[in-house]
This record gives C-alpha cells, structure tokens and sequence, in this order.
C-alpha cells in the first residue's frame, strides 16, 4: 500500500501549492462581491459559481484552504512543542515533577476542552479582525490540544532517562542540558512528528465544527469550516450540488493526512 | 475487613478524591480561560455606533469591576454549595431550571449515540478480527476513516437535509473510534499464545472469545468506554445546534453566541462532572480484571 501514501502525500502537495497560488489561480478577490451574480450556477467565469452574495466560490475555497491548511498544522506545531516541553521535561527530570505532571495532563484530559473552547472562543472581543479572528482561533487549539501529546512523550522521555545509551552517557560525565539536547530530544524527534501529523487534522475537524457554528474564523475571511457553514441553506442544494465541493475536498484531505501519516501513527 | 474489600475501599475514595479535584478545576479552569480572555467585559451594547467613546468607556469599567477571578470563583463556589447556579444573563432563567429541563434531553441524544457507536463499532471489530475476512475488516474500516473524515457539525447537517433523525450522528462520531480502538485491541488478544493454544486443542470461536480474548482486552475496554462519554457530549454540542435538540449542547452554543459566562461555567462543570464519573466507573469496573491478569 506504499504507493497509497504517496498518492496522498503528492494530493496533499498539490492541494497546498494550489491555495499557496491562490492569488494567480483565484478568478477573483475571495471577498469580492459580483452583485449582479448572487447564486450563479458555474460556468467558464465562476468554476463553482457564487454564494448568496455574489462571491466566488472557487476563489473562497481556495482562499479557505490556504487558511485552514496553513494555520492547522502552525497549531499542530504550537501544541506539539507545549507537549515537548512539559511532556519531555516531566519525563526526563522523573520523580515528583512527573508524578505532579502526569496528573495535571490527566485532569488536563478529564475536562471537556470544546466546551472550553467554546467558552474561550465566544469571549473574544466582538470588533476582532479577521486576520486576529483566524490567530486566535488556532492559537485556543494549540494551547488547549498539548495534553494527549505531552502524556506520550512524557512516557518515551522517562523511558528514554532510563535507557542504557543515557546511562552510558551519564556515566562518561554527560548531565543536564548537553544529556537532554544530544541524547534525548534527537531519540524523541519521530514520537514528536507523529505527535504533530496526528493533530493537523484534529485541529482541521475542530476549526471546521466551529465555523460551522459560527464561532470560527470571522467573515469575510474564508475557512473551511465558514464555507461548509453554506450547507445550511440545504433546500436549495438539490439545484446546487457543487456547494458540496468544501465538504469533497475537506473529507479527500483529511484522508489523505491519514493515510500519509500512517507509518507515523505506528510511532505515536 | 477482607484485603480486597479495604483495597476497593481505597481505590474508590482515591477516585472520588480524583472526580472532587477535576470538577473543582474544571470550573476553576472554566473561569480563569473566560475571566481572561481579552473579549472579557466587552458587552454587545459596545456596538451601537450611537454611543460616545466615553459611554464605551463607562460601559467597560461598568463590566470590569463586576469581578476579579478569585472573587468571582469563590462566590460561584459559595453558591454551588448552596444550590444556586446562578441566572443566565441571555435568558433570564435560573441555570438550575436551564440544566433541569435540558440535561435529560442531552443524555438521552449521548446515551444513544454510545449505544449505537459501541455496538457498531464492536460488531464490526469482532466481525474483523474474528472472521479474519479481509473484505469484512477493509469494508468496516473503510466506512469508519470516511467518518472519521467528516466534521460533527457536517454530519448533522446532513442528517438534517436527508431528514434523518440527528441523536443518530453522536453514535456515528463515536463508531470510528470504538472501532479502530477495538479492532487494533482484538486483534491483539487474539494472536496471543494462550488464545492460539486454546483454538489448537479445539476450543469454539465463542468460547474462545468469551474465556480468553474479551479478558484480557476488557481493561482498555473499558477505560475506551469512559473517554467515549467526553467524546460523546462534545459531539453533543454542534448535533444538538445544527439539528435543533433542546440539550445542554445547543444551550453551551447558544450561550458561547451570547457571551453567557455564569452559564458556561455552570455547563463546563456538569460536563466534566459526568466525564470524570464515566472514566472513574470505567477504571472501577476494569479493577477486577486488571487484578486477574496481573
């Protein structure tokens, strides 16, 4: 099934240069209202016609996986280095910072965190930007997500601490930072990466249920989740099928994050 | 007093010391990441372009000096214990009334849901492992990653265009994972030495089942069962929005929409009571077991 993971790998190559292209590939600005053309079915002009205000569909889409695709993984990768740290410091320092840490991770993981994040989401400031709207959003799933990672990578450190290697390392007088930097962090680098592939597309699903609900990225700014908010007018998709695009492509790569991290998985 | 007796004594006041300190923090938590978010005292009145930059500002020091947090979570506690959940500032109703009406409403949408994703996921796990089919485990496994896909929210709506029943999607959030958890974990049990030994003298699939593959992956079972409740109530939240269900779900939407703070708080609270319960039944129940195999 290798040439599965590629397929996925090169999908996903190809979904991320197109949204990083989107200003030479998008027809138009993705706020850019043709007020004449509000709902237009697609044609050579509107490759997925316009919404209910006149605005490209195929430019938003693009637009919105250029944020969902970019800021997903920059929150995997806020969530993942909280983990190493706290996780990887737990482990490696053992004893009574462990026991201390392992328990704050538990109740961490006790707490219903997207009811917090609704709490936290909802708070933020009603005149917030767009731009601000999309930085917080993720920002609350990076520093909400770390806690499932860090208990992973507090077990490998502590199991690192006492593998033969760092005792050898210890004895020959290694210690503390040179011990962590040089024998630690470089042994714990494959569980940190599948930690991170593993929470793009939690972070993709998570932005996608809050925007669903409104509480995502803010408008104009597109997003997947903004953009599958649309499917709410379902009486009128028997006529427009291709308002289902966002939820095709969101489904298609969240997949192929799934099949081309699965070696990963075997790590985490 | 029985050594077993003392030692289950000991677990369950270890637990309820555990549940007392999680729900303590959830709300502690609840509050601080609210008290502090930088929209915190920002009120919808602030929009109305009427209003001078010195009514704002009036308006803001109005809504900051309701509370510091300590206060705030001091007096919440003060209340709790005497019953008083305070009123929701967006509806104008006692949480108490809000959480009595809505709560049953919720545990029924989560009660189904688990009951659905168990008993799909598990048949399909055992289906997979114990028929050893790999048509049966590519077909399960293909259905469970395509829901596994595909956002909560996303799914109600669809269930709401197909006109379908909504409480049905909580059970489909919760299949991929029972399943996948399962099967891995089956699978597992089932190609060890004892349960090969145990087919080779000709013991039958059920036997063999029942007697030496559900016990020895009964413990993680069981802890899966727990988390499947947390995972349950936060599908909860966009089923019970998108689909309309009267629950705690769309009444968390509703007030996260309407800045309700005492309201969050009070949901966030409840919601990581009955999780922490779930799990610390589930540890409870996995004890014998655990006590078995080792």
């Amino acid at each position: 099934m290798k040439w599965v993971r590629w397929a996925a790998i090169f999908f996903l190559l190809g979904v991320a240069t197109a949204c990083l292209l989107a200003g030479f590939i998008a027809p138009a600005s993705y706020a850019h209202q043709f007020r004449d053309l509000p709902d237009a079915a697609p044609s050579s002009q509107h490759p997925l016609g316009t919404d209910d205000l006149g605005r490209d569909r195929f430019s938003r889409l693009l637009y919105g996986t250029r944020v969902s695709l970019l800021l997903a993984p920059a929150a995997a990768l806020l969530s993942s280095l909280l983990a190493a740290v706290i996780g990887g410091a737990a482990g490696f320092a053992g004893g009574r910072l462990q026991v201390c840490v392992t328990a704050a991770i538990d109740l961490f993981l006790s707490l219903p965190w997207l009811f917090l994040l609704i709490a936290v989401r909802a708070l933020m400031p009603l005149n917030v930007s767009p731009l601000a709207s999309v930085a917080i959003t993720f920002a609350l799933l990076g520093c909400l997500g770390w806690a499932a990672a860090a208990r992973v990578i507090c077990a490998d450190a502590a199991k690192l601490a006492d593998s033969d290697a760092v005792l050898l390392a210890r004895a020959t007088g290694s210690g503390g930072f040179r011990l962590l930097w040089r024998h630690i962090v470089p042994n714990l680098k494959p569980v940190l990466s599948a930690q991170f592939w593993i929470s793009v597309p939690v972070f993709i699903l998570t932005e996608a249920n809050l925007g669903v609900l409104g509480l995502g990225v803010a408008e104009p700014l597109p997003s997947w989740g903004s953009l599958l908010r649309e499917l709410e007018g379902f009486s009128t998709l028997s006529a427009q099928p291709w308002q289902f695009a966002p939820l095709i492509l969101l489904i298609v790569t969240v997949s192929c994050f799934h099949l081309a991290m699965q070696k990963r998985e075997d790590w985490a | 007093m029985p050594i077993h007796e003392l030692k289950f004594g000991l677990k369950f006041g270890k637990l309820a010391a555990r549940v007392l300190v999680v729900l303590l923090l959830g709300g502690f938590l609840g509050a601080t990441l609210a008290r502090f978010a930088p929209g915190y005292g920002v009120d919808e009145e602030e929009l109305d372009s009427r209003l001078s930059k010195e009514s704002i500002q009036a308006l803001r020091q109005a809504n900051a000096g309701q509370d510091s947090l300590p206060v705030f979570y001091g007096r919440y506690l003060i209340r709790l214990l005497r019953g008083d959940l305070g009123d929701s500032r967006t509806l104008g109703e006692p949480v108490r009334q809000l959480l009595a009406e809505r709560l049953p409403e919720t545990l029924q949408t989560v009660g189904l849901g688990l009951a659905l994703g168990w008993t799909l996921g598990l048949t399909l796990a055992l289906a997979a492992v114990l028929s050893r089919a790999l048509a049966v485990d590519l077909a399960a496994s293909l259905l469970a990653s395509l829901l596994l896909c595909i956002p909560a929210a996303v799914m109600a709506l669809l269930f709401v265009i197909a006109q379908a029943p909504g409480r049905l999607v909580v059970g489909l959030i919760v299949f991929p994972k029972v399943f996948h958890y399962a099967r891995n974990l089956l699978a597992e049990s089932a190609s060890l030495p004892h349960v090969l030994t145990a087919r080779a003298k000709g013991a039958g699939g059920l036997r063999v089942l029942l007697r030496h593959i559900l016990p020895v992956a009964a413990p993680q079972l069981l802890a899966l069962a727990g988390v499947s409740v947390s995972m349950a109530f936060a599908a909860a939240i966009p089923v019970e929005a998108v689909c309309d269900l009267p629950g705690i779900g769309q009444l968390a939407w509703k007030a996260a929409l309407g800045r309700d703070l005492s309201l969050l708080v009070n949901l966030t609270m409840i919601v990581t009571l009955v999780t922490a319960l779930a799990n610390s039944a589930a540890e409870l129940a996995a004890q014998p077991y655990r006590g078995g195999s080792a």
